[in-house]
């Protein structure tokens, strides 16, 4: 593509130059152009842009999230797609670092040019990336169990349909902790946002059934060590409230049991604190007869719903959570069914606003917003949903499991009711 | 906790911190005191040999003594090694000069990091101790009825944290027979005295660096082999270490062994002291504030020679 407008005599060194400048403008120029005309194709896929924490101290979530992330999708387009076009999940690594966080949405809105960004656990990589989500308008779906977005915190386009919040999980546990366990209560929690969230809620909690948080130790989330901190726990405890992330849950949990050796207190944990590890590990012997909440129970039960199966079966994960090819591969199974349950949220509300682009987006999240009851169903296994479109949080019900014989027994299912509290932000008034 | 249970507690952890770092800062002091090469990747080296400890151990199977055996050898031999060889390739090459040694060894510590990230994985990976029985330790008090034992609540170790303690005790007064007792220990002090006039009297100088590299980063590993069955190999693990063995080296005076151990057995006991007590923050607060005194007062470190 030569300067056509040149006389043969005038084409010089200089001029073909500038052709070649001018070619090159076009080229890129026109380039945007035809891909949003290619987009607002029926038959152009729809892109979902999955942060993943593949790297740092999420690996572990980020590799089941993905895992589960797969298998939902497979599923959605074996069904049809979305609005008929297909869906393909664009991953990028949030290296579980709320800067990189931020580049990632980046990324997504500008160079992949997703439709929405989804897939976000670790609470301070939300908090990181979220504002950027509002300002590059990019619906924003987050599984990261942080009250950061019904607190009213983030922003419109911030959402959290699939998982329930921390506050609304130790609200439903804190009368069972108080009626079976103890009053004088010990927390242990990592020491950022999410950890926060349990000081701070579950502290109101338990003193709403007469109980009280005896001593809050926090521990830093890259930890490696943690027999130093247990001094700290007061010899009064009737139970101990542990949650705990990071790559170092193990050595957490195994060095809880070390200090207390046959004369522990009651144990209350979330199972946070041994998500991706095997519940049979050499040391943790001692956690037979202790409680965790779980979100979804990680262990089938013997009244094991059809969904749970048929969801278990499309993940690969076996009747014990951990990966049908690697029995030591045990999976993130209280938190993931999060990615599945907001993909289908995703595809429902893509429907409802019958979405065809980004310039619909305003739109999928108006029609997210107008959810209410999501039923117990295929789309969403761990059990029946209700979603607050004020406040952009789902609420669902919990699990309290006893460990018996090495194996998570569900003792108490604390219903969706049990974990409600009063709107503190209403989302919908704020301006798209 | 009471004071006397809780400052027991907290030394027997500060010991287990102090004997691995122990280890540690040897590796880095000795490749500093012959080289004079600052090894930025010395981390990377201990996080090599965690993962290769489980990795060995994964592959080996049976009783968990086995595999932590065959870790004991094969993970610092082989972590000496590839450090040997990767002297040969990069350091020499450099002519061993201090800044550019720095950038080589800085981008070292990713090559080794990045490629156990894409090989090993971004997960933790336990080790199973050899042994490891919980010892409920006694304590004394005058109460009414006059002297009296009785046993805390929390006060305890494990076996295999003492055995972490008298291995790495070990490993030290051999080390010490090496460097004072045997031929090889003669070159390296000759070397490190004026590695000119050793070459002078026919030592092999290249040789000798390569083989105090690879020590410096065995001590590293073979650390990192006692302390992964306490905490879990993971690809991250490297920056600790290295950070509290830079202290350690300042503190006692780059290139004096006897001020890197001094100097990480107070390190050690005083941090596992101050965060047991205080916060592990504030630990780390202090230790560097100690980094930051000792270089401004005593800049050849408390047992170091000034510069001649």
């Amino acid at each position: 593509m030569s300067n056509g407008t040149s006389k043969k005599t005038d084409l010089n060194r200089r001029t073909a130059l500038k052709g070649i400048g001018a070619g090159a403008l076009l080229a890129t120029g026109a380039m945007p152009g035809s891909l949003g005309f290619a987009q607002a194709q029926s038959s152009a896929p729809i892109r979902i842009g999955f942060q993943k924490h593949a790297t740092g101290i999420g690996a572990a979530y980020g590799r089941w999230y993905d895992a589960t992330t797969q298998a939902a999708v497979k599923r959605i387009n074996d069904m049809g797609g979305i609005n008929g076009r297909p869906v393909e999940i664009v991953v990028e690594d949030d290296g579980t670092d709320p800067k990189r966080g931020a580049e990632v949405l980046e990324k997504f809105a500008n160079q992949h040019k997703v439709d929405v960004a989804f897939g976000t656990l670790f609470s301070h990589v939300v908090i990181g990336s979220a504002p950027r989500a509002g300002e590059l308008k990019l619906p924003y779906f987050v599984v990261s169990e942080g009250h950061h977005v019904a607190s009213g915190m983030l922003n419109r386009y911030t959402l959290q349909p699939g998982i329930t919040d921390v506050k609304s999980q130790v609200q439903s546990m804190a009368p069972f902790v108080a009626n079976n366990l103890g009053k004088k209560v010990t927390m242990i929690f990592p020491d950022f946002a999410f950890g926060h969230d349990h000081r701070d809620f579950f502290s109101a909690a338990i003193e709403a059934q007469g109980g009280e948080v005896v001593a809050k130790i926090a521990v830093p989330p890259a930890e490696t060590s943690f027999t130093r901190y247990f001094p700290q726990i007061p010899r009064d405890t009737d139970v101990v409230y542990h949650v705990m992330v990071g790559p170092a849950v193990l050595t957490f949990v195994k060095e809880l049991g070390e200090f207390f050796g046959p004369s522990r207190p009651e144990i209350f944990g979330f199972i946070d604190s041994l998500e991706a590890v095997d519940i049979q590990s050499p040391g943790l012997e001692f956690l037979e007869g202790t409680y965790f909440w779980e979100g979804n129970p990680r262990h089938a039960q013997e009244n094991n719903s059809e969904f749970d199966t048929a969801y278990r079966a499309a993940v690969g994960v076996d009747a014990r959570g951990a990966s049908l090819d690697d029995p030591k591969d045990v999976s993130t199974y209280a938190h993931m069914f999060g990615c599945w349950e907001t993909l289908n949220v995703i595809k429902a509300g893509m429907e409802t606003a019958d979405y065809q682009g980004p310039q619909d987006r305003a739109k999928l999240i108006g029609a997210v917003e107008a959810m209410t009851d999501l039923p117990h169903s295929l789309d969403h296994p761990q059990g029946a949903k209700l979603f607050n479109g004020k406040t952009h949080q789902v609420f669902g019900a919990q699990f309290i499991s006893k460990v018996t014989d090495g194996t998570l027994k569900v003792e108490h299912t604390a219903s969706i009711e049990d974990g409600m509290y009063e709107d503190e932000v209403d989302y919908t008034a704020q301006s798209f | 906790m009471e004071f006397g249970p809780h400052l027991m507690l907290a030394s027997l952890e500060g010991a287990v911190i102090a004997s691995v770092l122990v280890l540690t800062s040897m590796g880095l002091s000795i490749v500093f005191g012959v080289m004079r090469v600052v090894n930025v990747a010395h981390g990377e080296f201990y996080m090599l040999g965690a993962v290769l400890a489980w990795y060995v151990t994964s592959l080996l199977g049976g009783h968990p003594a086995v595999g932590f055996v065959a870790a004991l050898v094969v993970a610092p031999l082989l972590v000496g090694l590839i450090a040997a060889l990767s002297d040969r390739v990069i350091l020499k090459h450099l002519k061993y000069d201090a800044d550019r040694t720095i950038v080589a060894t800085i981008g070292l510590l990713y090559i080794i990091q990045q490629t156990t990230l894409m090989t090993f994985g971004p997960d933790a990976r336990p080790v199973e101790p050899p042994f490891n029985h919980r010892l409920a330790l006694p304590w004394f008090e005058f109460g009414e009825g006059g002297f009296a034992m009785y046993w805390p609540w929390g006060l305890s170790t494990t076996s295999y944290k003492l055995f972490v303690i008298a291995a790495a005790a070990v490993v030290l007064v051999a080390l010490w027979l090496l460097i004072t007792r045997t031929k090889i220990g003669l070159i390296m002090r000759a070397t490190q005295q004026d590695s000119e006039t050793a070459q002078a009297f026919g030592i092999p100088v290249g040789r000798v660096y390569s083989m105090v590299f690879g020590l410096g980063a065995a001590l590293a590993a073979l650390g990192a082999v006692l302390v992964v069955p306490i905490q879990q190999a993971h690809y991250l693990m490297g920056a600790d270490p290295l950070l509290l063995s830079f202290i350690v080296v300042i503190i006692g005076g780059l290139g004096s062994l006897p001020g890197t151990v001094v100097a990480a057995l107070l390190i050690g006991m005083s941090d596992g002291i101050i965060s047991v007590f205080f916060s592990p923050t504030l630990a780390k607060i202090l230790a560097t504030f100690l980094v930051a005194m000792v270089l401004v007062w005593r800049p050849q470190g408390l047992f170091g020679r000034s510069a001649t």
